[in-house]
């Protein structure tokens, strides 16, 4: 294996493990803001004691995203080095733009939301968990901006092989950036509405008698329920326009290899060194209705993108294939599964008494948000390749010249960190419930001190 | 409108150069003292441990987004410094994310185990916070001696290791002083006036070696009137550094007089150091290779970026400001929220 592909490696690596943290706390920022004021409002205890058991999830995630995002900034330079060279005068202002207007709001006021409780006014303590919420926000929204940009680049120019801004409205608007930001904020409510019902269901089930479960299990499942439909309309409309812009990603995600009218391939194994799928279910046409809206729609296929000389210029089919259809089919699964609890619920008026299955279907699907995060998102990466910045720098020109040996025991060191914090982390989350269904949270945690508050003397 | 202040291609990478310095300052300073009372946690039992740990735990993440910001600074303002630079650092920079990470995830670990696990997580925490020391003052080491790989830099670089870590140290005991009171107070002067004397051995050190290494950092130091010029530097860390010494001695005080002013001289002392290293290096952003001049991006983007800057960090200063105001005074209570 030679240093691109082990670099290549590491940055997917790292990036796939930063981003299921953001993936949370960007809506449990929001998710949490509501808690606090649905409780202001009612004054019902138990939106108080969802706050409480939540934060320390929210930190716990915010901590490792904080750490992992990190790395991602080292990784352009240690990594690289080209992709700086060629456009960091365009990829540079955003990322500073979001260390300036987000890193900073999170991490000061992220202090005050977790310990500040009992040392600030009441709306002071809202404020900052509102702050928190927004830097969150606004951190997804500069990264999008940048990576959508990657794919749709506009509002620049090449002198000298260097990208030079012309115009940064267009560079912030960029073709992409709507429907990349709405699918990905939308994916962030999922996830975190998936794993509050998740974990809420998990209590319920090993018998916590608080209402507190039954009060977070309804208001994710509502929440889920609200935006599943969103999400499948925009992950449509994001389709449309990968398809006007980057025809290969389409084509691969289709598994469709010659330019005419496509069918709705549900299941297929492609074979690139052949350039067919060996087995086959598909719908006659289908994906010519969905992508050009008429059955004859004439749809551009990957042997458009070979070269005379024989060089491939569109992405590693199968893997595209397979993340689009796992992505897809947790989209569905997620629809299911909360338009029936919500249903139920609608009938009943209540969580409680509701089917044991249905609360064990959740369970499993606590972390369905991170498959069909992640799944996506190799979609939509993998399927840019061999280009960095399509059409502008290839991965290969961007990577920096390290030793693969050194790559590799660099991507060795980080596998073992990275699978051993997942692992940690998803048992701890347990554990909170299972203490918190026990009802033996609050005083272990302050004798513990979860890093607790420096109390003034005064 | 840019050319007020002449040729942007000239005003423009010195000032990212200046915002970059200041960033990396702040946080040599903030996270220093952070991890330096990391690095002290094992002198002490469980108790003391939750204390230590209490006074930074909310503030060390906004401490370390200024790390964020000084390496996003280099990376846009001087892309091609940064490609070279991180490279020629690469194993030093992926050990001390590695450190960094397990460090910021043991904050939380720790606070929700108890038994083994906890002890564990507390090791995993002390671990960490050696090891970000370490491999930061090993790549300062590294860049003092000009990136180059020889027997003799490497060996500086593992003293320059030490030293900062020592450093560390000793600004987190001074951070301890203002923070604890009682016992825990008193072995955090002990721990800050061993820390001194290692801190000024390893300070001095790379004083030394700085302009031995450099014929031109030599002349910028050495040559006439610069000499005189410049005495004002090494003369208030002398006098700091006095002053420190004594005071330490007479530690800690009735009402607990002074106890802030440890960590103050402790930072003015790291500011002291910071512009010596500064003066030294300017123009270079990679020693002898390359000039701010010739590594800074595009005047256009480094404009965009400045007005932004302009407006937001005066905002970021004010609220760290609100934080630490909020969390002021002694910690000992511990409460979640
Ligand atoms: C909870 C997460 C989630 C769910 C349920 C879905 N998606 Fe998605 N999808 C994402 C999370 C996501 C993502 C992680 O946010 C991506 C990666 C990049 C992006 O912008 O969004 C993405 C990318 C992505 C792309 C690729 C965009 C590109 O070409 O760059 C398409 C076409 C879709 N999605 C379409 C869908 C459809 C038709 C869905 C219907 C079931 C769907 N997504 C469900
Ligand atoms: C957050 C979710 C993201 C995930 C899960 C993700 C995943 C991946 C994966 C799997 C690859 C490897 C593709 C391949 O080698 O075939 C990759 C490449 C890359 N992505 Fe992303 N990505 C994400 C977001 C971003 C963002 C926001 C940026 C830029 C700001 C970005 C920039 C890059 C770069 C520079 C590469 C390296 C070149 C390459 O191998 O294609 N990614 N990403
Ligand atoms: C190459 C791409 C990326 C880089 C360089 C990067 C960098 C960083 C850094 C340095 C932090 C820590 C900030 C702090 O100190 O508080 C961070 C946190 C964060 N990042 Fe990323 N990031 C990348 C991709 C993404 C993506 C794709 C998203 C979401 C769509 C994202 C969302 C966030 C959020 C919300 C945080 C806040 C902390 C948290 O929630 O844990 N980042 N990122």
């Amino acid at each position: 294996m030679d240093a691109l592909i082990l670099s290549r490696i590491q940055f997917g690596a790292n990036i796939s493990f930063h981003i299921l943290f953001p993936t949370i706390t960007i809506a449990m920022g929001w998710m949490l803001l509501s808690f606090k004021l649905l409780y202001n409002r009612t004054g019902d205890e138990a939106w108080m004691a969802a706050y409480r058991f939540w934060v320390k999830v929210f930190a716990l995630s915010f901590a490792l995203g904080v750490v992992s995002g990190i790395t991602m900034s080292f990784q352009f330079g240690t990594n690289w080095p080209g992709f700086m060279e060629r456009v960091g005068n365009i990829a540079g202002p955003l990322l500073a733009y979001e260390v300036m207007t987000a890193f900073f709001l999170e991490a000061v006021f992220l202090g005050i939301m977790l310990f500040g409780w009992n040392k600030v006014p009441g709306w002071l303590h809202t404020l900052a968990t509102f702050l928190v919420a927004f830097g969150t926000t606004m951190s997804a929204f500069w990264i999008l901006v940048l990576n959508s940009w990657m794919h749709t680049p506009a509002g620049f120019e090449m002198r000298d092989g260097v990208a030079h801004a012309t115009n940064w409205l267009e560079i912030i608007f960029n073709p992409s950036m709507p429907y990349r930001l709405t699918h990905m904020l939308l994916a962030s409510g999922l996830t975190c509405a998936f794993l509050i019902a998740g974990l809420s269901a998990f209590r319920m089930l090993i018998g916590d008698p608080s209402r507190e479960p039954r009060t977070t299990f309804r208001w994710s499942v509502w929440v889920a329920a609200a935006l599943i439909p969103a999400q499948i309309l925009a992950g449509d409309m994001h389709g449309l326009n990968t398809l006007e812009h980057q025809p290969q990603k389409v084509a691969a995600m289709e598994g469709h290899w010659e330019t005419g009218p496509a069918d709705l391939v549900l299941f297929a194994i492609p074979n690139q060194e052949e350039r067919r799928n060996d087995f086959e279910i598909a719908i006659p046409n289908g994906a010519s209705l969905i992508l050009k809206h008429s059955l004859d729609g004439e749809v551009q296929g990957l042997n458009d993108f070979v070269a005379e000389d024989g060089t491939v210029m569109h992405p590693p089919v199968a893997p595209v294939f397979w993340s689009f259809r796992v992505m897809v089919a947790t989209g569905f699964a997620m629809l299911a599964l909360s338009w029936g609890a919500a249903f139920l619920m609608w009938r009943r008026r209540t969580a409680a008494g509701l089917n044991p299955w249905l609360l064990r279907a959740f369970v499993p699907m606590a972390f369905s948000g991170w498959v069909a995060t992640l799944a996506g998102w190799y979609t939509t990466e993998i399927g840019r390749q061999p280009w960095l910045v399509q059409g502008v720098v290839t991965v290969k020109e961007a990577v920096a010249d390290v030793p693969a040996g050194m790559v590799l025991s660099t991507l060795v060191m980080y596998l073992v960190v990275y699978v051993a914090l997942i692992l940690a982390y998803v048992t701890m989350l347990f554990v909170l419930a299972h203490r918190a269904a026990r009802g033996e949270l609050a005083p272990e945690l302050v004798r513990s001190g979860a890093a607790p508050v420096a109390v003034a003397a005064e | 409108m840019m050319d007020l202040f002449g040729p942007p291609e000239i005003w423009l990478p010195l000032v990212f150069a200046g915002l970059m310095g200041l960033s990396i300052l702040i946080y040599v300073v903030l996270d220093g003292f952070d991890l330096g009372v990391g690095v002290l946690t094992p002198f002490v039992g469980d108790a003391d441990k939750d204390r230590m740990i209490s006074s930074i735990g909310p503030f060390w993440d906004a401490n370390e987004t200024w790390l964020v910001l000084a390496v996003g600074l280099l990376l846009v303002a001087f892309p091609a410094a940064h490609g070279q630079i991180l490279t020629a650092l690469y194993l030093p920079c992926a050990l001390l994310l590695i450190a960094l990470i397990l460090r910021g995830v043991a904050f939380e670990f720790r606070a929700k185990t108890t038994g083994r696990l906890h002890r564990l997580w507390n090791r995993i925490f002390f671990v960490g916070s050696l090891g970000a020391s370490l491999s930061q003052g090993y790549m300062l080491g590294l860049y003092i001696m000009g990136l180059e790989r020889t027997w003799a830099t490497l060996g500086f670089a593992v003293v320059a290791a030490f030293a900062l870590t020592a450093a560390y140290g000793f600004i987190g005991a001074c951070w301890l002083i203002l923070k604890t009171e009682g016992d825990l107070q008193y072995r955090a002067v002990r721990w800050a006036r061993t820390g001194l004397f290692a801190m000024i051995g390893g300070f001095g050190l790379i004083s030394l070696a700085t302009p031995l290494v450099s014929p031109r950092i030599f002349e910028k130091w050495f040559a006439f009137p610069e000499i005189l010029l410049l005495s004002p530097l090494p003369l208030a860390a002398g006098a700091a550094a006095f002053a420190l010494w004594r005071m330490l001695d007479r530690m800690p005080m009735r009402n607990d007089d002074w106890a802030w002013a440890p960590f103050a001289l402790a930072a003015l002392l790291f500011i002291l150091a910071f512009g010596g290293l500064a003066y030294s290096f300017y123009p270079y952003v990679v020693p002898e290779k390359l000039t701010i001049y010739e590594a800074a991006s595009a005047p256009e983007s480094l404009a965009i970026i400045l007005v932004g800057a302009l407006f937001v960090l005066p905002a970021i200063i004010g609220y760290t400001i609100i934080a630490y105001t909020v969390f002021r005074g002694k910690a000992t209570k511990l409460t979640y929220y």
